[in-house]
């Protein structure tokens, strides 16, 4: 049986925004195994999002709209690049909406309003996580598409569904520029998802804060939505990963047989990727601000050896 | 129907008209400021109507006036690459038009107005003739008269040293600029060997077949002249004085358009009139690009003054302007022209943008100053609350200039990336090698720019009032300067969603410079997907992406508020502290201090901090004092040293004049012995 490419669309939209609070649960959860602490349980973000979500909100007597508005954007930008990365099949009405230049500037986006919220009250730690978090986006952006470029060179196309496609049809074989390409993306993920050795998710320690500084002051649904879109994002770099250096089990077309298989390849990448994130995270302690352009330059400084590979050995 | 050609001859004509009939209304100033900035707005709408019909039919229209010099008329010559500079200039200059009726205003009454709506209108008027021109004499009499315009605008506040000193800076550094482009005329004239003054014909020059040597010197004449007029790095230095102190409206022309005639201008001796030219000049004019606009962006981050940082911007802009330029001349070089059509294309998008984003942001800087007195963004704060209109337009601006989605910026630098990942197919080892790495500082470039307007939205018009007195006087601005702004945001958000159509009706100018069409492949898929290449390469739908996150917000909001919540408003959360006061916000210089520590060592930075302790009370400081400047390097490195040479030159000359009567004599005496010994 063959499924309507718009029916896999609407699937992918529901798996993402159903399964993301489950997988940043299972991340929560395998880093405390790990760490020797006793897990919440992997429907913990669930219940953290239903409780927000009943809460009333406070707010600051100066917040202007653009501190109520940020919310719902940046949900919807992300609800938005959720349809776009191909998760089960690369038969997707949306995918050609954006093809990989486009979806790290959504990315952008998101990141430009919640800058913007944090400096809206007027505290200084708004201020501060926004004057970071900038900083390091602007070193990480040239590391990541420097990183995307490369898998672009190699299947000819920056649109998601043809990478996809032309790396899962091609035979396997190791090629070391992408295995460049692949270490710096995954040290520019961290960077891009907040996460150790770039950011903490945990603190709230005024000295290692960066995102965390810049909602700090939101609540209610407010939280809620940005919390949500927080964790789409953690699964989506995931999931672009896959897309661009391990597609392979992403089906073709629509039907229901390959389709299940795809499910099932990505519940094991995705169980496989949590895991090294989290040994990484766990074996690594967060760097200090000023130590960062060293590991955002050396992240860039493989991607381009990436590139000369490519040029050179392919 | 009149033809395209005499409708932009009746925009220029009615300027013309305007700043000759001005100084006649100078005592019934309530009737001079609208009649005359409505008519100059409707001027620059018959020069958008007409470049609108050039490029969308790809005619070519050429007149000959019957005056000028003798042997040489102006010549005039409106062909799809023209056409489409005159929308630009017709957009923009429609947009401050609308925005001057309010904008001078706000100078009431203490200027004279005469002189402003003289020169905004020969300044428009000399733009519009600079694209027009068809002949060399015609161009250089319409340049000087653009150059000296604006000069008399920028020095517009004559009382201020600062205004005096840019205003001269700009007008040395343009007739440096403008000196060149004339060698380069002379160059050309000189070579294509056609007698008397038919040489000065741009027609000549089309036709001109040149040695490669004299081709280079001809094009790198005109590329530095070009380049000292758009401000490419390093000959960037009179933009960031110039552009801030002439009034608002006139920052956003200058910032906006005029800067474009350069590219113009680039474009019109490298595709028009030399045609072949080997790879290495793109990679001069691709270099160069890179190093304005990754610079161009840096310095912006480091000011704090609102204006000069978005002077700076234009910097950058030009940069990425070029960087798509080069691209092209590269790509022309290799005989690859889908590709080369590709970059240009990329880049008169960009040009095109950035005319309107740019002009937006100015516009916005100007209601800014017109209601706070104030270019110092320390000073500033929480004016989203004061300016209720000015704020969302401003915010359009800035996210269209920080290129993101799906806003225009987003749009011409995509397609820049685009020409960058096409690079490997240059039958060229090294350029295959080295040019996708320029598509890594233009991806540095736009994260820096997001960064820097993240910072200018956030320091002026969130958090909290810093300025000294109660913002209470400040209040939003007046509905024609709203509009004029209201009609550069709408403009954003349709070149961004629409690119298909711009593309579209651009492709004449690929097809006629490059010999290769683009809306083929880019439209292939109809409006809604653009697909520069091919569609198996990249695409992108500004309409999906726009309508989606729409529709997501709406939907998400309207589910949330289906339960009443309560929102309460309460003061800000000081950790327990007892008195948060606004001075106590992240300002500029903070904002940036981060991105400074790092890549600071490209300025020269120069931080103090001093601090004097209490004699008791070691921790307790009495006062502090943090300075900080930042110095442009170029200036020391190339200007300094050549006024410094200048100085010196003077002084030793000045030797010769000692101020008595016996010596003046000798030297008159000295000179007639050695006339004499020589006519002998």
């Amino acid at each position: 049986m063959i499924m309507h490419p718009f029916v896999i669309e609407l699937l992918q939209f529901t798996l993402l925004l159903g399964l993301a609070p489950a997988f940043a649960g299972w991340v929560k959860v395998l880093k405390c195994r790990v760490q020797g602490r006793t897990a919440p349980g992997i429907l913990q973000p669930y219940r953290d999002i239903r409780r927000l979500f009943g809460k009333d909100i406070v707010l600051a007597e100066n917040a202007s709209w653009i501190f109520r508005f940020t919310p719902y954007l940046v949900f919807g930008v992300t609800t938005v690049a959720a349809g776009i990365i191909p998760l089960l099949s690369v038969d997707l009405p949306l995918s050609a909406t954006a093809d990989v230049i486009a979806l790290v500037m959504l990315f952008g986006i998101v990141r430009f309003f919640t800058a913007l919220a944090g400096m809206d009250i007027g505290t200084a730690f708004g201020g501060m996580g926004s004057s970071r978090e900038m900083m390091i986006a602007s070193l990480a952006e040239p590391a990541m598409l420097m990183a995307v470029f490369t898998v672009s060179l190699a299947s000819n196309s920056t649109s998601l569904t043809q990478m996809v496609s032309v790396m899962a049809h091609s035979a396997f074989v190791i090629r070391p520029s992408l295995a460049f390409a692949l270490a710096a993306f995954i040290m520019v993920a961290l960077a891009e998802t907040g996460r150790i050795p770039v950011d903490n998710p945990a603190t709230h320690l005024e000295l290692t804060m960066i995102h965390e500084a810049m909602i700090l002051e939101y609540s209610g649904r407010h939280l809620a939505l940005i919390e949500w879109a927080g964790m789409m994002k953690l699964t989506l770099f995931f999931a672009l990963g896959i897309a661009a250096f391990s597609p392979w089990g992403i089906s073709s077309g629509g039907d229901i047989g390959s389709l299940a298989l795809a499910f099932g390849s990505l519940v094991v990448k995705l169980t496989i990727g949590a895991l090294i994130m989290v040994l990484i995270e766990t074996g690594m302690a967060k760097m200090r601000l000023f130590r960062l352009p060293e590991y955002l330059g050396g992240a860039f400084l493989l991607a381009t050896l990436g590139m000369i590979a490519f040029f050179i050995l392919e | 129907m009149p033809a395209s050609l005499d409708i932009a001859g009746f925009a220029v004509l009615l300027l013309l008209a305007l700043a000759a009939l001005a100084p006649l209304l100078r005592r019934q100033r309530t009737i001079q400021i609208p009649l005359a900035f409505s008519l100059s707005a409707v001027a620059s709408l018959a020069a958008v109507v007409a470049g609108i019909m050039t490029v969308a039919d790809g005619s070519v229209t050429a007149a000959t006036m019957s005056i000028g010099l003798p042997g040489l008329p102006f010549h005039l010559r409106l062909d799809p690459l023209a056409g489409f500079f005159l929308v630009v200039i017709g957009l923009m200059g429609l947009f401050a038009s609308i925005y001057s009726v309010g904008y001078v205003k706000g100078y009431g009454g203490q200027r004279s107005m005469t002189q402003m709506i003289c020169f905004y209108t020969l300044f428009l008027a000399g733009m519009l003739l600079v694209i027009l021109a068809d002949d060399a004499y015609f161009f250089l009499v319409a340049w000087e008269l653009m150059a000296a315009a604006s000069y008399f605008l920028v020095m517009y506040e004559d009382e201020k040293g600062e205004n005096r000193r840019a205003a001269f800076l700009y007008l040395l550094i343009a007739h440096v600029g403008a000196l060149a482009i004339l060698l380069a005329f002379g160059v050309m004239a000189g070579q294509s060997g056609a007698p008397g003054f038919d040489g000065y014909t741009f027609d000549a020059m089309r036709g001109a077949r040149m040695s490669s040597g004299w081709a280079a010197a001809a094009f790198f004449l005109a590329f530095f002249g070009f380049a000292a007029k758009a401000g490419v790095i390093p000959l960037h230095v009179w933009l960031p004085e110039a552009h801030p102190v002439a009034p608002s409206n006139i920052s956003a022309l200058m910032s906006g358009v005029m800067l474009k005639t350069s590219i113009y201008g680039i474009c019109r001796f490298a595709f028009d009139f030399i045609k072949v030219f080997p790879w290495w000049w793109g990679g001069v004019v691709l270099a160069l690009g890179l190093i304005s606009a990754v610079m161009g962006v840096l310095y912006a981050l480091m000011q704090h003054d609102l204006k000069r940082l978005l002077a700076y911007h234009s910097v950058e802009n030009i940069g990425i302007i070029l960087i798509g330029l080069g691209l092209s001349m590269i790509f022309a070089a290799f005989q690859l022209p889908t590709l080369a059509a590709l970059a240009l294309v990329a880049a008169l998008y960009h040009t095109l943008n950035h005319a309107v984003f740019k002009g937006l942001l100015f516009m916005g800087a100007g209601a800014v100053l017109h209601a706070t007195h104030e270019r110092n963004m320390e000073e500033m704060g929480g004016l989203i609350h004061r300016m209720p209109w000015t704020a969302p337009l401003f915010l359009v601006g800035c996210v269209s200039i920080s290129a993101l989605p799906p806003f225009n910026g987003f749009v011409s630098e995509w397609l820049t990336f685009q020409a960058f990942l096409l690079s490997p197919a240059l039958p060229h080892p090294l350029l295959k090698l080295l040019i996708p790495l320029g598509a890594a500082l233009l991806a540095l470039t736009g994260a820096l720019a997001a960064a820097c307007f993240v910072k200018v939205f956030g320091v002026v018009f969130l958090g909290q009032w810093r300025g000294h007195q109660k913002p209470e006087h400040i209040h939003e601005v007046g509905p024609s300067m709203r509009g004029g702004m209201l009609l550069a945001a709408i403009s954003c958000l349709l070149l961004g969603v629409f690119p298909t159509w711009v593309i579209g009706w651009l492709d004449t100018i690929p097809e006629q410079l490059c010999g290769a069409k683009l809306a083929e492949s880019a439209g292939k898929f109809g409006w809604l997907w653009l697909t520069p290449v091919a569609h198996e390469r990249a695409s992108y739908s500004g309409p999906v992406l726009f309508v989606g996150i729409l529709a997501v917000v709406t939907v998400t909001w309207l589910l949330l508020h289906v339960r009443a919540t309560s929102v309460s408003r309460v003061p800000i959360w000081d950790c327990g502290f007892v008195k948060l006061t606004p001075r106590m916000q992240y300002t500029a210089s903070a904002f940036s201090m981060p991105i400074r520590r790092v890549l600071g060592f490209l300025f020269a930075v120069r931080e103090q901090v001093e601090i004097v302790p209490h004699t008791n009370h070691p921790a307790n400081p009495v006062s502090l004092q943090y300075r900080l400047r930042i110095r442009d390097r170029f200036w020391n490195w190339l200007y300094a040293p050549q006024g410094d040479a200048a100085y010196w030159i003077a002084r030793q000359v000045g030797k010769l004049q000692q101020g008595r009567i016996q010596i003046y004599l000798l030297y008159s005496f000295v000179t007639l012995i050695v006339l004499l010994v020589f006519l002998g």
